[in-house]
């Protein structure tokens, strides 16, 4: 088959999404204010139907019968031509659509928008920001699912820009604020100096390998590709070249940008207030999904136990980034400023995963640590820090999204609540908000038994599979880092509940923002309690069938960096 | 039915019943019923599982607890099954009786809050359920991660019950105590989480040469032998069975690895009983509970500690428990004395009972380190100990309660002599008191002295010395209990200013002229004897309970015993070698003398 059909036939839902989009568009600038209304059940509706359809589709014309039995079924359904892309994809898709729940009346936040929409000035398509915003915000979407399909560093570098670009405008077009605009141009410039940085570390991964293909493409399984370049030389047990190194350590320091670690992670706090809640939950999610698979798929072509300079240097990182998080989260007295640095945190915890990537050592694989072994291939749940990664992503996402919808949900003074005292006494002002934030504080903080705990005994336990020391203290690092991110948790619970509310705090009347707000909290508790029974964790072990290789050389190959 | 769905039963009714009793009924007066219905049928529930617990099993001659492994047990549901996560559980006799213990005080709890509680009611026994589900899941569980995850979420309730109906510095309380316990438990969880997968990277082949080199024995000998042991089938698989983990860590761990196994439980555990330096939390917390919240906090989740390391440390790291215990004995010593001192100086009367907990749980880890190679007498007296002092302190502070409903202050220089106007409650708080120093006859007594002789003779890790400082423990506790209690009871009668006007039903009409000072009204007798019974009961016949527990505590302490014998067994080898070469040597001189 043609190379291009191929490699389209695995591209469904980017496809559907990029035309609802552009439906988006349309109907966003109709004259009749009734079409313009149902802009946010389109962009809904295109997220659904990007999944189904493709689905669907793959359902009625294939007739080769896949192997995959239960809850793995889902991850070969014709979404995408891997298992790993297929999970980004359902994931974004259903948390997207959580998210787009929380964003609805988000565009009407722009005082020009919201005279046009409610009829009170004739329309006029300058005024109003409404088929834009959910424009951009399938655009993002989308991104995310692209960097999850690539195999060429064009196409990660593309992807990543889609996923990023968008969400620029989309923190100045919701809010008439000063701090909006200051936000949105800080983000925009520093997001433009990461993206020169990782482009130069391409740039010098392709001086290196001589391609730009990270992976040989199925239908040319003996093509040039970056991964077959290390492989190569790991083989022959000789180290990478410098340009190969530093290029892949420009990526990584690049990259983390997106996921906000540490030292790219200074716009996180001001970005993350100044623009308007419903995008500062997308912001908490969708670049750092897309940062995280796209900082899979690169690792993924070194192969695991990383060399010692890329493991040192993300032992360091993962270290930083979760107590630099932690600690400046506890001083924080906005509290969607510490949600920001929560976020950052919990950056952190993952990073850990991608140090792990995959363990064959011990009895549980019956795997013989002798020999490279290039995947796919079973791996037992608990020695898939990538799995770990990928169900973290989950877990973290509804969490922060209760943490976040919640916020959303809630006005003080006419303006967006941020401080502790508009969340005083949330429990006196609805029951049923306070219940979803207490819900994803718990989650964050990762007791049990709510999907945070699954995520972090996911992300840890294969820690110590690896057999190095290194990897324990870092764990061990993490978890005191939990007990000290419980403290602004806490009080962030303590005060919805212990505090009497004061202030002229209302809660927004958006039955939508609600519901996405309420879904999260409860699916909180339900991936908690029925991760097993649904098999998500197994969705997730599943997922990870990228060509990685695992090598042999273990325990020896990282020391413990000097104690910080 | 089978007598299997019993127990998980227990934990599943009040944490079904919680957020039905939040949502449903509307009045307090309803609410209330509900929570003691629902606490009362648990705890019958918990009785009907001890009466299970004394017949013999289908095909079994002699009754299942007397069998002494676990008994009733159910692999329960699978939770995550990608992890070798289950929901399985089973009892044994420490567990049996520390799920009767909290199946007890619950609907005691209850049945006090009558009148304490009186908003945000709702919420407030929704917390108790709650709390009441995960303590009896932390002692049914027979799997790691089900028990750390109970463990845990003792936390959430705790949190609430302290921070919105503690007294006045609640927040802070609250915050604290979720906080330090947690901090403490993270580490726990990474140590267990290291035990699973040291279990699941074993296969037969590498377990063989790993126990032939701890051992000094042949491969093919270590192959045989734990060919034959039926927990070696979980090598190699991811498991947080308690006894596969059990076995494996006792068996195959190094001592190093043991001590690092150790130090990640005591973080933990040492936070929960609380062992001193750790205790700091325990006061704070402790004082500024609401009743209920310190009756359970210190009848049962202090417990929660205690049975954490007799459960985990003690047989898991054997070698590592040993060569800690006097270091740990220090500590618990420590813990007693000091706190003691500590206790003789507060003004507040619950921030000395409070206090006084610590000091009892020191006795109480003194009896579960006092490891000896024949007995386990201490290990025996510390469980003894943990039930007995979950019965005396909870009533104590059941006690304090009252009077503080009454009086709305808790200060020693506030009050004096009660026992002439309230002579019931005198009564019962001197016969609490009197428990809770251990006076021969009730209940506290044996617990004390069974850890105490267990210190006593354990003269290969503790020894007389610890017996002796401890000792000194129970004079202290005599002298600040009795000084509290001439205090409050008797001197001249002061009655503080500041209290309240009743506001039960039954005496609202004589409130304005009737006597100022109320004594104990039905219900708060009916509170307080069911305790009282228990605590003169126990004192005066231990015996069945102390049965009950030998084997189960045997079986725990085992492996420890078994350390202590062979250290026992090389050190004095090394001395007959000794002695024999200095005899040698001598005869050699005298020969040459001899000659010469």
């Amino acid at each position: 088959m043609n190379p291009m059909v191929e490699k389209l036939a695995g591209l469904g839902p980017e496809i559907i999404l990029l035309i609802g989009a552009v439906a988006c568009l349309f109907i966003g600038l109709m004259r009749p204010p009734g079409t313009r209304r149902i802009t946010p059940a389109v962009a809904g509706l295109s997220l659904v139907a990007c999944i189904l359809l493709p689905a669907a589709w793959h359902a009625l014309t294939s007739d080769e019968p896949t192997e995959a039995a239960g809850v793995t079924r889902l991850l070969h359904m014709g979404l995408a031509e891997t298992a790993f892309a297929a999970y980004v994809k359902l994931a974004v898709a259903g948390i997207g659509l959580l998210l787009l729940l929380v964003a609805v009346r988000a565009p009407e936040q722009l005082p020009q928008t919201d005279e046009t929409e409610s009829g009170r000035v004739p329309f006029d398509p300058a005024n109003t920001t409404r088929g834009e915003f959910y424009a951009f915000f399938l655009f993002s979407l989308t991104g995310v699912m692209l960097c999850a399909s690539a195999d060429s560093l064009i196409w990660l570098l593309l992807a990543l820009e889609l996923t990023s670009l968008p969400t620029y405008i989309m923190v100045v077009m919701t809010r008439d604020r000063i701090s909006a605009q200051e936000a949105a141009v800080k983000y925009f410039f520093l997001g433009a100096m990461a993206v020169a940085m990782f482009l130069y570390g391409f740039a010098l991964m392709y001086g290196a390998a001589g391609t730009v293909q990270i992976y040989s493409p199925a239908y040319a399984p003996e093509a040039t590709s970056i991964h077959g370049y290390i492989s190569g030389l790991r083989e022959a047990g000789e180290a990478l070249p410098p340009e190969m190194l530093i290029g892949l350590i420009l990526a990584v320091i690049g990259i983390s940008f997106k996921i906000a670690a540490v030292p790219m992670h200074f716009y996180t706090a001001d970005v993350y207030q100044g623009a308007s809640t419903p995008v500062t939950a997308l912001l908490a999610f969708v670049p750092k999904t897309a940062g995280f698979v796209a900082l899979i798929i690169l690792l993924a072509a070194v192969g695991w136990p990383l060399p010692p300079a890329l493991a040192i240097l993300l032992w360091v990182m993962a270290a930083a980034t979760m107590t630099v998080g932690n600690v400046l989260g506890l001083v924080q007295t906005s509290v969607k400023r510490a949600l920001a640095y929560s976020s950052i945190a919990h950056s952190g915890y993952m990073l850990i995963g991608l140090i792990v990537g995959l363990s064959l050592v011990g009895g549980a694989n019956g795997g013989d640590a002798g020999q490279a072994i290039t995947g796919p291939f079973e791996v037992t749940a608990l020695q898939n820090g990538l799995a770990g990664v990928l169900f973290y992503l989950v877990a973290y996402g509804v969490g922060n999204l209760a943490a976040f919808g919640v916020l959303a949900c809630l006005r003080s003074r006419g303006e967006e609540a941020d401080t502790y005292d508009d969340i005083a006494g949330l429990r006196h002002r609805d029951g049923g908000l306070a219940a979803v934030l207490l819900l994803g504080m718990i989650s964050l903080i990762g007791l049990p038994p709510l999907a945070g705990f699954i995520g972090k005994l996911y992300l840890f336990a294969p820690a110590f599979t690896t057999g190095q020391t290194a990897l324990v203290w870092l764990v061990v690092i993490a978890l005191l880092n939990s007990a000290i991110s419980a403290v602004y948790y806490l009080r962030i619970a303590a005060t919805a509940y212990f505090a009497e509310p004061e202030g002229d705090v209302t809660v927004v009347p958006s039955a939508a923002r609600r519901a996405g707000t309420m879904i999260a909290g409860i699916l909180t508790v339900i991936i908690g309690l029925f991760a097993g029974a649904f098999g998500l964790t197994t969705l997730a072990n599943q997922a990870v069938d990228l060509p990685i290789t695992v090598w042999p050389e273990a325990a020896e190959t990282m020391q413990v960096p000097e104690s910080k | 039915m089978r007598p299997e769905t019993l127990i998980p039963l227990m934990v599943l009714l009040p944490l079904l019943a919680a957020p039905a009793i939040f949502a449903l009924p509307r009045r307090l007066s309803e609410v209330w019923a509900w929570a003691l219905f629902i606490s009362v049928l648990n705890f019958a529930v918990a009785v009907a599982v001890v009466v299970f617990a004394y017949l013999p099993a289908p095909g079994s001659e002699v009754s299942r607890l007397s069998e002494g492994g676990f008994f009733l047990t159910g692999a329960g549901w699978p939770w995550l099954e990608d992890f070798g996560l289950r929901i399985s559980f089973g009892l044994d006799a420490i567990s049996l009786w520390l799920v009767v213990l909290t199946a007890l005080l619950m609907p005691i709890t209850v049945l006090a809050s009558r009148t304490a509680v009186t908003e945000r009611y709702r919420e407030y026994y929704m917390w108790l359920l709650l709390l009441e589900a995960a303590m009896i899941g932390t002692f049914i569980a027979t799997d790691v991660i089900f028990f750390y995850v109970c463990f845990e979420f003792t936390l959430v309730p705790m949190f609430f019950l302290i921070g919105i109906f503690g007294s006045t510095q609640r927040l802070k309380a609250a915050r604290v105590f979720f906080l330090y316990t947690f901090t403490g438990s993270l580490l726990m969880l990474a140590g267990l989480i290291y035990l699973a997968y040291f279990n699941a990277a074993q296969d037969l082949a590498t377990a063989a040469q790993t126990l032939a080199e701890l051992r000094n024995i042949d491969v093919s000998e270590a192959q045989a032998w734990l060919a034959g042991q039926e927990q070696a089938a979980a090598l190699g698989h991811w498991t947080f069975d308690i006894q596969a983990l059990t076995f494996t860590a006792q068996t195959l761990m190094s001592p190093a690895q043991q001590g690092w196994l150790l130090l990640a439980l005591l973080a933990g555990f040492a936070v929960k009983v609380p062992l001193f330096p750790v205790h700091t939390w325990l006061p704070l917390a402790h004082t500024e509970a609401p009743t209920a919240g310190s009756v359970i906090l210190a009848g049962v989740l202090l417990k929660l500690g205690t049975y954490g390391l007799i459960r985990f440390a003690l047989p898991m790291c054997p070698e590592a428990v040993v060569t800690f215990a006097p270091y740990i004995g220090v500590l618990a010593v420590i813990a007693i004395l000091y706190t003691a001192l500590i206790c003789w100086v507060q003004t507040d009367v619950k921030r000395l009972i409070a206090y006084s907990s610590v000091s009892h749980l020191g006795f109480c880890v003194l009896g579960l380190f006092a490891i000896d190679a024949e007995r386990h007498i201490g290990q025996s007296g510390a469980v003894m100990y943990m039930i007995n002092h979950g019965l005396s302190t909870g009533a104590l502070f059941l006690c304090i309660g009252m009077i503080y409903e009454r009086f709305h202050t808790r200060e020693l220089a506030a009050m004096s002599g009660l026992g002439r106007v309230m002579p019931v409650w005198a009564f019962f708080f001197v016969l609490f008191c009197l428990a809770s120093v251990g006076l021969p006859g009730l209940n506290g007594f044996i617990g004390e002295f069974l850890t105490l002789v267990g210190a006593f003779l354990a003269t290969d890790t503790l020894g007389m010395g610890f017996a002796i400082a401890a000792g000194f423990g129970m004079i202290l506790a005599a002298i600040y209990i009795l000084y509290m209690v001439g205090k409050v009871i008797w001197g001249p009668t002061k009655v503080p200013e500041s209290h309240d006007h009743n506001r039960d039903a039954a005496h609202a009409g004589e409130a304005h002229h009737g006597p100022a000072v109320r004594d104990l009204n039905r219900r708060e007798i009916a509170v307080l004897s069911p305790l009282a019974a228990l605590c003169i009961f126990i004192g005066l016949y231990p015996f069945p309970m102390l049965q009950s527990l030998d084997k189960p505590v045997m079986t725990l302490t085992r492996p420890a015993a078994e350390v202590v014998a062979e250290r026992a067994d090389a050190r004095s080898e090394a001395e007959r070698e000794q002695a024999a070469r200095t005899f040698e040597a001598i005869e050699r001189d005298a020969t040459r003398e001899g000659r010469r």
